[in-house]
């Protein structure tokens, strides 16, 4: 038992320290990473770190702006919405559907996209063509918009918004992992577990996927944040989340008409959307040189 | 050659096929019977019922709808706009310079700047300015273009009133648009102010569509630039003793421009993504805004024709960019 776990500890830190060493050499991606923790930490704990509830209504408070603007008081830090609703209590509980967002479409567009490819990369030539011609229909439209007709047919909903998003961005894992599996599949070692009898199943899963994974993860973070701006953008068009909901894309739509009255109730949801994007994307630049081999100064 | 190209448009008919068909099921899916739609809060009789949907051949069978579908977009005939009865193909091309018009001046923003700010970064690796710029193109990224539209109003709009917040030109012109583009034609109606206004209306817009192409094209200048600099060739300008800014811009950049203009072209599908939340904010009468209107207002042949009209346009031009490059660069063709 002690032995198994000095095995464990002294090999599994080892691949982990490794990746943080060359991620930490990029100042960006830490700072990012560290704004991410702090996010993923409001999604969780958020009910708990607001100060009122989300869709509480203060009726003698509406559109008090923000602490430091005149007018402002430390009841409200980030001023009130046009119902009186607290805009910082309402953007903390927002960050949890964002989160959300992110976990979900990345989680179904990429266990759907790397299984797909992994067939396709195996499959008979017809077949993979087949698949592949699928993708090239779906790439064919603009993501918005597809998702924007996809959520129509569905209803929109946050939940519908999920479904269209990830499968528009189902494609690009698709190919990603094709492409890799095709590369690898060449590759000797791949070539001996044949000979040594592996199964299709066992080559696919356990052979080539986990060298295949490091352009995918990549990928895994670049779509999250898109996934959090389209659903955002979905619901801004009014196809997302619905009212009263304090998802950042539909608290800018209701926001819209006040922009030249309240500038508040406009900027902080925008800035909690890019705020986060923006962490999402320094991490995924910082992931990328971290796991791709070639960049690694050896 | 011909063999690559014949290859290319071979996976292209399919594709189209693919296209249409979905587009075909999008109507056929959308909840809600398009005919209750069309008779709107008067309602209609059973006899009145069976007749339009035999009009509109909703009574076939599903293949025979699409054998004649796909015929019919094969002719031009993409069925008529439940709202304005017109014809679906006549209402794109209508509205279709509008949104051409921004996109062209939102490529012209994000070439003229991103070009020249990947070049500097590049040739000042690590340095202030190439993380400063790199920063900055990152932010602009990662940005909520509906957000960045919304704080420019405020900013440019509200508080300096130095642009206006909707439309394409002020109402006091009033000119027949005689070739849908805007700038073009109140530079030809001769009348004064007109063409300031109609710029004046395009900038706000043109900034917005263009920041995500602005950051694509700036960092991936950067990349092809500092990966052309290491070639040997580049060693060899330079111990001849050329100078860096001859170096730079005609040794490197033009090589490093094969990878950046493909993404120039690639880039017109996140363009009318980008379209249909600019148009929506602005209230630009392009596509994009046709485009949202008809999906609330379940106009359902105007959506199913914009959707198809579209990918289609996406696919011409990925396919002209796949043959382009193929020309440009001959390594292609071989696989």
């Amino acid at each position: 038992m002690g032995e198994v776990s000095i095995a464990e500890t002294s090999q599994r830190p080892g691949r982990l320290w490794e990746f943080w060493y060359y991620f930490r050499e990029n100042r960006g991606a830490v700072f990012g990473f560290y704004i991410f923790v702090a996010f993923a930490f409001c999604a969780a704990f958020g009910p708990w770190l607001a100060l009122y509830d989300p869709t509480e209504q203060f009726r003698n408070n509406t559109l008090q702006p923000p602490v430091w603007s005149e007018g402002g008081s430390w009841a409200f830090p980030l001023g009130t919405d046009p119902l009186g609703r607290d805009m910082l209590s309402r953007l903390v509980a927002g960050a949890r559907y964002s989160f959300f967002v992110g976990v979900v479409v990345v989680t179904i567009a990429a266990s759907g996209g790397i299984l797909i490819g992994l067939l396709s990369g195996f499959a008979p030539k017809w077949l993979d063509s087949i698949i592949m011609r699928i993708m090239d229909i779906i790439l064919a439209f603009p993501s918005l918009l597809l998702a924007l007709v996809l959520v129509a047919i569905l209803g929109p909903s946050l939940t519908n918004a999920m479904v269209a998003i990830a499968i528009v961005l189902q494609p690009h894992y698709v190919r990603l992992t094709r492409a890799s599996v095709l590369a690898e599949r060449q590759k000797d070692y791949v070539t001996s577990a044949r000979v040594v009898g592996a199964g299709l199943p066992r080559l696919m899963f356990i052979t080539v996927l986990p060298n295949c994974l490091a352009p995918i993860i990549v990928q895994g973070a670049l779509s999250f944040s898109t996934a959090i701006l389209d659903a955002a953008a979905l619901g801004f068009l009014g196809m997302g989340a619905q009212p009263p909901t304090p998802e950042w894309g539909t608290m800018l739509a209701e926001a819209r008409e006040f922009i030249l009255r309240a500038w508040w109730v406009v900027t902080f949801p925008g800035l909690a959307i890019l705020v986060t994007v923006l962490a999402i994307n320094l991490m995924g630049d910082g992931l990328r040189d971290a796991l791709d081999p070639k960049l690694k100064r050896s | 050659m011909l063999k690559y190209l014949a290859a290319r448009l071979l996976t292209f008919v399919p594709t189209f096929i693919g296209v249409t068909l979905i587009s075909f099921a999008f109507i056929r899916v959308l909840p809600g019977d398009p005919i209750i739609v069309m008779a709107g809060e008067r309602g209609l009789s059973e006899e009145r019922y069976a007749e339009l949907s035999e009009q509109f051949g909703f009574d076939r069978p599903m293949y025979v709808q699409f054998w004649e579908y796909l015929t019919g977009v094969l002719h031009g005939d993409l069925g008529n706009s439940f709202v304005t009865k017109r014809p679906v193909w006549d209402e794109f091309f209508a509205l279709f310079p509008a949104t051409l018009e921004l996109s062209v001046c939102a490529m012209i923003f994000a070439i003229l700047l991103g070009l020249p700010a990947g070049v500097i970064a590049a040739v000042n690796r690590g340095k202030f300015f190439d993380r400063t710029l790199m920063s900055t193109a990152l932010v602009g990224y990662s940005m909520p273009i509906f957000w960045w539209a919304l704080l420019l109003i405020i900013v440019f709009s509200g508080n300096l009133g130095w642009t206006p917040v909707s439309g394409r030109i002020d109402l006091l012109y009033y000119f027949p648009d005689a070739s849908g583009f805007m700038l073009y034609d109140a530079l030809a109606s001769g009348q004064s102010g007109a063409f300031k206004s109609a710029v004046r209306h395009l900038i706000l817009p043109t900034i917005v569509l263009g920041t995500i192409p602005l950051a694509v094209i700036a960092r991936q200048t950067r990349s092809a630039m500092l990966e052309v600099l290491g070639e040997d060739y580049i060693r060899t300008a330079r111990a001849k003793g050329m100078s860096p800014g001859r170096i730079n811009g005609i040794h490197a950049l033009r090589n490093a421009l094969i990878p950046v203009v493909t993404v120039i072209g690639l880039s017109v599908g996140t363009l009318l993504a980008g379209a249909i939340l600019t148009e929506t904010i602005f209230s630009w009468p392009g596509i994009g805004k046709w485009m949202v209107d008809s999906i609330f207002r379940r106009d359902y042949p105007v959506v199913q024709g914009g959707l198809l009209l579209i990918a289609v346009m996406v696919m011409v031009v990925n396919l002209t960019v796949d043959v382009l490059y193929g020309i440009i660069n001959p390594k292609i063709r071989k696989r």
